[in-house]
């Protein structure tokens, strides 16, 4: 059973798992170091992974299909945006009713186009990419010849230079931190929030690619709550990207370990393995919700 | 000597929905001066100044810059023209550095995405070099003091090339000596030919720093003076209108008994750092004893502390005698302790309940204003038409809601309810904080009132003037200790400010002898 805690299988597993939180955790810093909560990243994804499958669908271009989501996941965060940025309604409750809206609606063009409630047609996955000699150094090979997790690896990196290096990252956690200050400075500070929401649609979008591309098929709800447990995976990360991906990852790496305990058929109640991912995810943030400080503004409507 | 003029605004008009915040105002400044802009809250000036500034857009009238008349529709605009404002409430980010908060809007690139942080830092070093303002570009803000983060502002105008500058009542949370160091500092901007602004409502800075001063009152002006031609009783009469008596009169203490003593009292504020490191003192019967200290050395934990309003981890507090030690805000109020909070939103006032209301906050579950179960709205009203005329609440409508009065009918609201509990011990914190000369006047008045009364007042102000002019008794706070105990009429504004500063004790003040009852009165 230890054996196959530990071994490659586990870790190639973690990462795969780990994808989705790690895209829209970062997106989730992005949208609350500019000031708004996005409780909404769980439908974000759901919008995310259904839009790749349709437009998978009708291309038969899976490429086609990460674009597509990625727009869905910007579309539906352009809702998120309007409401709270625009209209200054409260961020949570915007959230809730993008994430219903993304259940409702999901399931409404599933029925129409596939004539199922329950999953889309199979269609075709990213391609493979062999490059030689690292194809034969296992996990190394899992992550450069699978393009989303190569994406997603150029994302975090990017993600940190933005966020802390660029003009852009410091006139968007000044708006996160202090929006009045900022605005006297004549940073555009609604413009900076809607950049930051809509890049974390984006990025929760690409997330949702990653399940059903992975799956080659849509099945309702396969978002799966994976929102939240990115939203925790971003407070424990203290809003930074690379704090958000560590977290990700030991999310990831929980319920790699729950797959793992079960297929080795440990005399433990399933129902107990499965808590273990979410078990974990309380004890963290209640031990880390002490220490880690949001953004001042975050959540707070900005008027002049 | 044809003097250039830096600003020029004509026939200014601004309206709010209630009040008409500026009417016809006109102002001018010459480059190179210190303009003070006097008057009370409420007078209309910073208005003035945020319509200068472009954060405010005028109904009427005209600004020029120069000579040039322009268009200010935003603060991008006023920046372009050179004009920067330092806001009273600072503007900064406090997990970001200096220099981050200095560039943030016109930060300096590499290539064009990257921000130059060493760029940054070497500007913000150049300039806070340049006029003496002795700043660490990389400390980050949320580690300096007050006085710091105002230079941390100044730079931030002088970063956007800013030739004219406002100040937007700037000493206002600053020790003497920190004011002392600010009017260096303008002083030196001066000398670069740099335009200041400077509002204020503490007329004896104006009389220090300014060369010209305008008088506004009621959105209008009343008077544009040359500072070195007029007074400081001109200057207030100008300003409230009417003769105002800026000494405080009164009599010889009449002291009786210990009412309140407190012993080594420890607390933690609320970020769970210790706030209050062994306290005592004691108060008597007859008696102002004033606090002074820098705002957040534990006098807001203390008053919590004895009102009821934070526990106590260690120590003693008696009334009389009697053990009151972290009993219930409720239980606390029945001992006859009055307490006038010093944030009148948050603890004094509920804002959106009538005047008559608030009258009532703290006596209304019990007789006379409830009747068994109900309200006794016949001795409710009576009670706040009583108190509206003996406080002078205006407007006198009992009905209108609080949150529609002026600060000072607000603060004057607290304190008539206060007062008519009959308190024993009548606990004042930042009792004028916000609010105008007339008012200031007025609950001045009624302190002392209580005082002759044989009443125990403790009296936690961060105006230095106000504790010094009322107290019969100074204690110095800092980090949490009491470090002095001083007599004001013995000891100087500068003394204390340095005591506040945590750089003297009052050993080295003055020893205090005379008929000292207190020899366990902690001196640190």
């Amino acid at each position: 059973m230890w054996q196959s805690v530990f071994s490659l299988v586990m870790v190639t597993l973690t990462i795969k798992i780990s994808i989705p939180y790690i895209l829209a955790a970062i997106g989730g810093t992005f949208s609350e170091r500019g000031g708004v909560i996005n409780i909404g990243l769980e439908g974000m994804i759901l919008n995310g992974a259904f839009c790749a499958v349709l437009a998978t669908w009708y291309t038969g271009n899976a490429w086609a299909g990460v674009v597509a989501a990625v727009i869905g996941g910007v579309l539906t965060a352009l809702i998120h945006a309007v409401v709270s940025i625009r209209y200054k309604a409260d961020q949570i409750i915007s959230g809730v009713a993008i994430n219903l809206f993304a259940i409702g609606i999901t399931k409404f063009i599933l029925k129409m186009v596939f004539h199922s409630s329950s999953n889309s047609e199979r269609v075709v996955g990213l391609p493979f990419w062999k490059i030689p000699v690292i194809n034969k150094v296992p996990v190394i090979d899992t992550i450069f010849s699978t393009p989303l997790i190569l994406l997603t690896l150029i994302i975090i990196v990017a993600s940190h230079i933005i966020i802390f290096k660029t003009s852009f990252g410091l006139r968007l956690r000044s708006c996160g931190e202090h929006p009045q200050a900022a605005d006297t400075l004549g940073v555009k500070v609604n413009l900076m929030r809607y950049a930051g929401v809509l890049i974390s649609g984006g990025l929760a979008g690409l997330g949702g690619a990653w399940l059903s591309l992975d799956q080659h098929q849509f099945t309702d709800g396969m978002s799966g709550g994976r929102g939240f447990i990115a939203l925790a995976a971003m407070i424990f990360g203290k809003w930074t990207p690379l704090g958000a991906t560590g977290a990700a990852l030991l999310f990831g790496f929980a319920e790699a370990l729950q797959i793992q305990l079960q297929s080795a058929g440990v005399k433990i109640p399933t129902q107990f393995i499965q808590m273990i991912p979410y078990l974990l995810t309380i004890i963290v943030l209640t031990s880390a919700i002490g220490r880690a400080v949001p953004p001042a503004a975050d959540g707070k409507p900005y008027e002049k | 000597m044809v003097r250039e003029i830096a600003i020029e605004m004509r026939g200014i008009t601004k309206r709010f929905p209630r009040v008409v915040a500026n009417d016809n105002v006109d102002f001018g400044v010459y480059k190179g001066e210190i303009h003070a802009l006097v008057g009370e809250n409420g007078a209309g000036k910073s208005t003035l100044m945020k319509i200068l500034y472009g954060l405010y857009q005028k109904d009427s009238g005209q600004i020029f810059i120069r000579g040039r008349e322009m268009d200010i529709s935003s603060p991008s605009v006023a920046i372009s023209q050179g004009i920067g404002m330092v806001h009273q409430h600072f503007m900064l980010i406090p997990p970001l550095t200096v220099a981050e908060n200095v560039v943030l809007g016109q930060e300096p690139r590499k290539g064009k995405i990257f921000n130059d942080t060493k760029k940054a830092i070497q500007d913000v070093e150049r300039l806070s070099k340049k006029y003496g303002l002795k700043v660490d570009a990389q400390a980050k803000v949320q580690d300096l003091s007050v006085g710091l983060e105002q230079r941390v502002e100044i730079i931030k105008v002088l970063y956007r090339g800013a030739e004219i500058l406002i100040l937007d009542e700037p000493t206002a949370v600053l020790t003497p000596q920190e004011v002392e160091e600010l009017f260096n500092i303008m002083r030196s901007l001066k000398e670069e030919g740099k335009t200041i602004i400077f509002i204020t409502h503490k007329l004896k800075e104006v009389m220090e720093i300014s060369d010209w001063v305008t008088v506004m009152r009621d959105g209008k002006v009343a008077g544009i003076v040359e500072t070195k031609k007029t007074t400081k009783e001109e200057l207030a009469k100008m300003m409230v209108g009417r003769e105002v008596l800026l000494r405080v009169e009164k009599n010889p203490p009449q002291i009786r008994g210990v009412v309140l003593e407190v012993k080594d009292l420890e607390a933690v504020n609320d970020r769970g750092l210790s706030a209050l490191r062994g306290v005592s003192f004691k108060i008597r019967a007859g008696e102002i004893l004033g606090i002074a200290g820098v705002e957040g050395n534990g006098q807001t934990e203390l008053i919590e502390a004895l009102t009821g309003l934070r526990r106590l981890i260690r120590g003693k507090v008696t009334l009389w005698g009697k053990d009151i030690t972290n009993a219930s805000a409720r239980k606390i109020l029945e001992s006859r302790i009055a307490h006038i909070p010093e944030d009148r939103h948050k603890r004094g006032l509920i804002l959106d309940y009538s005047v008559e209301n608030n009258l009532i906050l703290g006596s209304h579950y019990r007789p006379p204003m409830t009747k068994g179960p109900r309200l006794n709205f016949k001795k409710i009203s009576e009670n706040a038409l009583e108190l509206i005329k003996r406080f002078d609440i205006r407007p006198a409508d009992k009905e209108i809601q609080v949150n529609s009065l002026s600060g000072g009918n607000q603060q004057k609201t607290i304190v008539a309810r206060e007062l008519s509990r009959h308190p024993q011990l009548l606990i004042a914190s930042q009792p004028t904080r916000g609010v105008d000369i007339g008012a200031i006047e007025f609950i001045h008045r009624k302190i002392l009132e209580e005082r002759d009364k044989g009443e125990a007042v403790l009296l936690v102000s961060a105006e230095l003037s106000e504790v010094m002019s009322l107290s019969d008794r100074i204690l110095v706070m800092y980090e949490g200790k009491i470090v002095g105990e001083v007599e004001p009429k013995k000891t100087s504004e500068s003394d204390l400010g340095l005591m506040m500063a945590g750089a003297k004790s009052s050993d080295q003040v003055i020893r205090q002898s005379g008929d000292r009852e207190f020899p366990d009165t902690p001196i640190s």
